[in-house]
C-alpha cells in the first residue's frame, strides 16, 4: 500500500535547515512520499541529497525528488521583485516538492509545470 | 542585503586572487554523463596523459581528482587552471544495481559505500569553485532534480557555468532540449570520447574565465 502524506509548509516554516531535513527524512525513511506545500532553498536541497547520502544502508537506498514550480518563468520584473520579497520574509510557499524513498518511487519525470511519479513495481508494504 | 554584501566581498576577493593563483575548475554533473571522459580529454589535449578510468557503470569516479597546472592555448591566449574531476551528484545508490552489472556483492557494497561518499565530497566542494562546466549526457531528459539544484546551487553562490551537451555523436543526442531546460546558460555541445566540436569548447572556457 503506498502512503502518501501532505505536509503544509507552516509545519517547517519555524525551524532550522538542519531540523527540516531531518523531519522530511525521517517521514519518507517510514516509507511514505511526502507531498510538502512549497519548497525549500537551493541550498537546502543540496544539505538533503548530502544528509540521504550518509543515511543510505541495505534498506534505505535513498530518495527520488521532484519541485514543481509553475512561477518560476515569471517575466514581470515588478512581481518577481514582491514574490522574492515574500519568500525572503515567509520562505517559499510556491509550487509542491515531492520526495519519496526509491524503494517505493522508481523515477520522478518533471518539467516546469507537470509533475509525473512512477512506483517501483518490486515495492511490498 | 548581507548576502548581496557577502557576494560583493567574496567576488572582490576571488578576482584578487585569481590573478595569483590557478583556478579551480570543477566538472559536475549527474553519473555517467561523461565528466571523466572529458577530464581525460582535456588533460591529454594538453598534458599528453590521461586524469582518471571511464566505464559504462555508473559511479565509476568516486573519489575528487585534481590535475594541477593545465594549461590551455586558443589564439594567443592563455588559460591556467587545475581540473577537478568530481563524482557524479545522484540521489539514491543501491548495491544492487551493480550486481546487475556483474559486480560481486561485496565489491558491490564497498562500491556503493564510496559512491555516497563521493557524493557527499562533491556537494562539500561546490563551495571551492571557481568555475563550474556542467556536464550532462545529451541523450538523456535534463530536466532533473539534481541538475536543477546542481544549477540552483552554483547560481547561489555566484559561480560561473557552462553546459556541455555531451555525447553528440550518439543519434539520441538533443542539445535543444538542455538548451531550453537552463535558457540563462550557454550550452555547448561536444563529444568527450570522439574529441567532436573541442575548439568551441575551449574557446568557451576562455569567455567563462574572462
Amino acid at each position: 500500500m503506498l502512503t502518501l502524506e501532505f505536509m503544509p509548509y507552516d509545519e517547517i516554516a519555524q525551524l532550522s535547515s538542519n531540523k527540516r531535513i531531518s523531519k522530511l527524512l525521517r517521514i519518507v525513511k517510514e516509507n511514505k512520499i511526502l507531498l510538502l506545500e512549497g519548497r525549500l532553498k537551493k541550498e537546502e536541497e543540496a544539505e538533503l541529497i548530502k544528509r540521504t547520502m550518509e543515511e543510505i544502508d541495505e534498506d534505505f537506498k535513498g530518495i527520488e525528488l521532484g519541485v514543481i514550480f509553475p512561477g518560476e518563468k515569471e517575466s514581470d520584473m515588478l512581481k518577481k521583485l514582491k514574490a522574492n520579497m515574500v519568500n525572503l520574509l515567509l520562505g517559499d510557499r510556491r509550487g509542491f516538492t515531492i520526495i519519496g524513498p526509491a524503494t517505493v518511487v522508481k523515477e520522478i519525470k518533471q518539467d516546469p509545470n507537470k509533475i509525473q511519479l512512477f512506483t517501483n513495481s518490486k515495492f511490498k508494504s | 542585503m548581507i548576502t548581496i554584501m557577502q557576494k560583493l566581498f567574496k567576488r572582490f576577493f576571488t578576482d584578487l586572487f585569481k590573478k595569483r593563483k590557478n583556478l579551480k575548475m570543477g566538472l559536475y554533473g549527474p553519473p555517467n554523463g561523461g565528466k571523466t571522459t572529458l577530464a581525460n580529454k582535456i588533460c591529454v589535449d594538453w598534458l599528453g596523459e590521461e586524469m582518471g578510468s571511464v566505464s559504462n557503470v555508473a559511479h565509476e569516479t568516486r573519489e575528487i581528482q585534481i590535475k594541477e597546472q593545465v594549461i590551455i592555448k586558443s589564439n594567443g591566449k592563455e588559460l591556467a587552471f587545475n581540473l577537478v574531476d568530481t563524482p557524479g551528484i545522484a540521489t539514491k545508490i543501491d548495491y544492487e544495481e551493480f550486481l546487475k552489472v556483474g559486480i560481486k556483492e561485496k565489491e558491490a557494497k564497498a562500491r556503493a559505500r564510496e559512491a555516497t561518499k563521493g557524493v557527499i565530497d562533491s556537494i562539500k566542494w561546490l563551495d571551492d569553485m571557481d568555475v563550474v562546466i556542467i556536464v550532462l549526457d545529451s541523450t538523456k531528459d535534463p530536466y532533473t532534480q539534481v541538475n536543477i539544484t546542481i544549477v540552483g546551487n552554483l547560481q547561489a553562490r555566484d559561480i560561473p557555468v557552462l553546459l556541455v551537451a555531451n555525447k553528440i555523436d550518439l543519434r539520441k543526442s538533443d542539445i535543444k532540449k538542455i538548451q531550453s531546460a537552463f535558457p540563462q546558460y550557454e550550452v555547448v555541445g561536444i563529444s568527450a570520447k570522439q574529441g567532436n566540436n573541442m575548439d568551441d569548447f575551449y574557446e568557451s572556457l576562455f569567455k567563462l574565465t574572462r
